[in-house]
């Protein structure tokens, strides 16, 4: 039985297409090259949106990727799964009149495209050779955008990276309708072409590394680990098969190829409310599942995915059921309590129903893995860093997930990435 | 509803819309397509003597902005390539089956008497022609052969070429003028001085349009080269605006009747040409970039807009903006206006700041708002200079306004701060 006849023809291929030349000539011109943007204020690293666009609308693409790569080296990965729509495209002035912002997002990617399609040099060059040695802990985007700034400020970057392929949750953590491809892996070589950086697969913290020997053997240390635990659900159940962490099913779907895709359950339950909840749920869908329920168990209010994903999930016929807490597995499916908002405050109601389920998806948060971080302070479950993204341990750096920077976005640790390295570098050079 | 009925030399129209002569009216089909869609007239394009002329291949360049919208268009092309014979039988046809429309046939010939009075006649001979249209303009090509703009830059060959014109046939005679020239009054005079009915203006002008920059060629290329050509469309309307309000409040031109041309695109732009005096308007590249069909808002826009205002014939709008245009030395020194931003229409853009701030006069302050910027013009340093407004992206939410000051009226001559004023007084 056919499952589902809408399903795109490829559950990996992008759910927003790339815009062609004419859609981009167009979006670009509606830019009012604003002085002091507001998009800019919005972006968490800053790019020079006016700049690029208006590069876009002359023609000059490389420009604008050289524009939006130097504030972030993952603009092409952001350009994708940023949610624009609380960022810079919120700020966009043309919301205020017209309630359509420049689609800034896809107009970055347009650019990134571009330049990731040409062959040529790399963008950047590195200064001359500093001779200080750094370690970069995690090859995910803080780290990897920390290597390569330090790299181009002429220092030598060695990455340790506990998995076999770098890229972090760009490569294992983000659904394929967002990153189709292999684009997550032709950044990461984009990024080693400005030489300088080594990277060590297969080397985890706690195991075969150890922070004391990183400080005595670097001139510096960044740590970008990212959020290595998931939060448990805690009922009855929940070691049943059928039961996965959400990361780890995206982990699969991402690591799997199109034409041998993962098999998902007729039906398919998503316990959360957050992005990752979001990309497992449409995902699902896209693999096939006939029924996908996003359980959360407060209102869409309360959710940590946007309005627009919220939405996005509902276009892509995925169910969001709210006020809903589960409370039992079994063989069947889930078992929820309905909860309602009372003062404020989450209470159940007493009233249980079930859904049917053959796969049972975790999204409820992920949590710091504490080992290995003997003498780091840690505090509401992340390293305390201050502004220069110090850790409480000399000589020892950290941004990204695992620390509290503001929202735990690609965006967000790119920049840590970025202000650590020159951090890193005052210091090494001061 | 405003009457549209036009008349020029006495030519009549059912409105004041003609297609300039050009490829939109180089034969019946387009000419008839023209009519249909409801155009007033036209100016057939250009005849020659035989044997015609022929064309190369790759004829027109266009100034485009940044959204591919055609601003300007230029070409390289000549006069009409068919025999003359060809064209005179279908303009027969055409003026038969459209007897209300202005059938108005533009010429050109060498600088030789018989030349020009011996294509008028045989033009006339049709008995299918409302009036002759002088081609003393292109500026390219035909100029090379000592046609064109090589007369029309001379005043008194353009006088000459007028007269024998004249002396030739009974029929009015428009003579189109080049805007190729140091002072359009030189060449409307000499054409009055010849006998001309009217004069219609601007031709194209001289232009290399752009560089195709990987053939290292000025557009349009024709086998690897290019030349220089004639443009037109909407970047030539101010131009043309000037030399049209040039010649209506010169003393010695006033009152001669002039067909407006130089990217008229809308019932507006007719409009502007008209109040600086124009009688009637030649339209060719609006037409060539949206096709015939655009003369319905022209008419209804001219005429909704004729209501509006109490406007009942063109007569009574023509020339309404002539004597408000003045030199500046006529200009009002005392009079002042400050730019006013509206803060409920800013959408907090800030365009207006850095313009002012970068290129002007520093007028535009910046105050952090709730949420939004506000953007306050400071009065002392504001000059009126209206730039703000013209790069604002909201319609009114930038507006000058004329402050009271209570001084009279005072000119550049009688200005204590004039040196030349302070001269001649002592």
């Amino acid at each position: 039985m056919t499952l589902n006849a809408d399903i795109p023809a490829s559950p990996y291929a992008d759910l927003t297409p790339p815009l062609t030349a004419v859609q981009a000539l167009a979006e670009s011109n509606r830019c009012l090259f604003c002085y002091d943007a507001a998009c800019v204020r919005a972006c968490p690293t800053g790019i020079d949106i006016p700049s690029f666009i208006r590069s876009i609308a002359t023609g000059n693409l490389k420009g604008a990727a050289t524009t939006i790569l130097s504030d972030n080296i993952m603009g092409g990965t952001c350009a994708r799964v940023c949610p624009t729509e609380t960022l810079c495209e919120q700020a966009c002035v043309r919301n205020t009149a017209e309630e359509r912002p420049v689609a800034i997002g896809r107009l970055q990617r347009h650019a990134t495209d571009h330049l990731f399609a040409r062959k040529g040099p790399h963008l950047f060059a590195r200064a001359a050779r500093t001779g200080k040695r750094v370690a970069v802990v995690g090859a995910g985007p803080a780290g990897l955008s920390c290597a390569h700034r330090l790299a181009t400020l002429g220092h030598e970057v060695t990455v340790y990276e506990a998995k076999p392929k770098s890229g972090g949750l760009n490569e294992y953590g983000l659904a394929p309708y967002k990153m189709a491809d292999d684009f997550a892996q032709r950044e990461v070589a984009f990024i080693l072409e400005i030489g300088g950086i080594t990277i060590e697969h297969g080397r985890r913290l706690g195991a075969d590394l150890s922070l004391e020997t990183l400080r005595a053997e670097f001139d510096a240390v960044f740590l970008g680990v990212g959020l290595g635990g998931n939060n448990l659900l805690n009922i009855p159940g929940e070691e049943r098969d059928g039961v996965e962490n959400a990361t780890a099913f995206i982990e699969r779907v991402r690591q799997a190829t199109p034409d041998a895709p993962v098999a998902v359950g007729r039906s398919v339950v998503v316990i959360g409310g957050g992005n990752t909840a979001i990309d497992a749920a449409i995902q699902a869908k896209r693999l096939g599942a006939e029924d996908v329920t996003l359980v959360y168990r407060r209102g869409r209010g309360q959710m940590g995915a946007t309005a627009w994903e919220q939405e996005l999930a509902q276009t892509n016929g995925v169910v969001l059921k709210t006020f809903a807490a589960p409370v039992a597995i079994d063989a069947q499916g889930i078992t929820l309590e309905r909860t309602r908002l009372e003062d404020g405050k989450l209470v159940s109601t007493g009233e249980r129903y079930s859904l049917p389920a053959a796969m049972i998806l975790k999204a409820v948060g992920q949590t710091l893995a504490r080992e290995a971080l003997d003498g780091l302070t840690i505090a509401g479950g992340k390293i305390v860093i201050d502004d220069d993204h110090r850790t409480s341990l000399g000589k020892v750096y950290a941004g990204g997930d695992c620390v509290a920077s503001g929202e735990d976005l690609t965006v967000q640790s790119v920049q840590d990435g970025k202000l650590a390295a020159l951090a890193i570098h005052r210091h090494l050079t001061a | 509803m405003a009457d549209l009925r036009s008349t020029i030399a006495g030519i009549r129209s059912p409105n004041p819309f003609w297609l300039a002569s050009a490829p939109p009216t180089d034969k019946l089909t387009n000419v008839v397509r023209a009519f249909q869609a409801g155009w007033g007239g036209v100016v057939w394009k250009t005849l020659g003597e035989d044997p015609p002329v022929v064309n190369v291949s790759s004829r027109y360049g266009a100034h485009l902005d940044n959204e591919r919208k055609l601003i300007g268009l230029n070409n390289i092309e000549l006069i009409s390539d068919r025999p003359l014979e060809v064209n005179l039988q279908e303009i027969i046809q055409v003026k038969r089956d459209w007897p209300d429309r202005a059938m108005v046939v533009s010429l050109m010939a060498r600088i030789e008497e018989e030349a020009w009075a011996g294509l008028a006649r045989r033009i006339a001979a049709t008995g299918a022609v409302d009036g002759l249209e002088l081609n003393l303009g292109c500026p390219h090509g035909m100029c090379e052969r000592g046609m064109g703009s090589a007369i029309g830059q001379v005043p008194e060959m353009v006088e000459q070429v007028t007269r024998w014109v004249k002396n030739a046939t009974n029929l009015p005679v428009i003579v189109k003028l080049t805007p190729n020239i140091t002072n359009i009054l030189w060449s409307a005079e000499a054409a009055k001085r010849g006998g001309a009915d009217a004069v219609s203006l601007i031709n194209t002008v001289n232009s290399i349009v752009a560089v195709d920059l990987d053939a290292m060629a000025p557009t349009p290329v024709v086998d690897g080269k290019g030349s220089h050509g004639g443009y037109c469309g909407p970047a030539v309307k101010p131009i043309a605006l000037n030399m049209v309000a040039e010649i209506a409040r010169n003393p010695d031109t006033a009152g001669l009747p002039v067909s407006g041309i130089g990217g008229v695109t809308n019932w507006r732009d007719a409009a502007e040409f008209l109040a600086l005096g124009a009688t009637n308007v030649q339209v060719c590249t609006a037409a060539m970039t949206f096709g015939f069909k655009i003369v319905e808002d022209m008419i209804s826009g001219l005429s909704n807009w004729m209501d509006d205002k109490g406007y009942a014939t063109l007569d009574q709008l023509s020339g309404r903006a002539v004597r408000n245009v003045v030199n500046w030395n006529d200009l009002n020194m005392n009079f002042s206006t400050k730019a006013v931003i509206d803060p409920a229409l800013c959408i907090d853009c800030g365009r207006c700041h850095i313009v002012c701030e970068d290129t002007s006069h520093q007028a535009i302050r910046i105050d952090p708002g709730d949420g939004r910027r506000i953007f306050t013009v400071v009065n002392e340093e504001c000059v009126g200079c209206n730039l703000c407004s013209h790069v604002c992206p909201v319609p009114d939410c930038i507006t000058m306004q004329p402050e009271e000051n209570g001084l009279p009226p005072m000119t550049w001559p009688n200005d204590p701060r004039n040196p030349m004023r302070a001269a001649a007084a002592e």
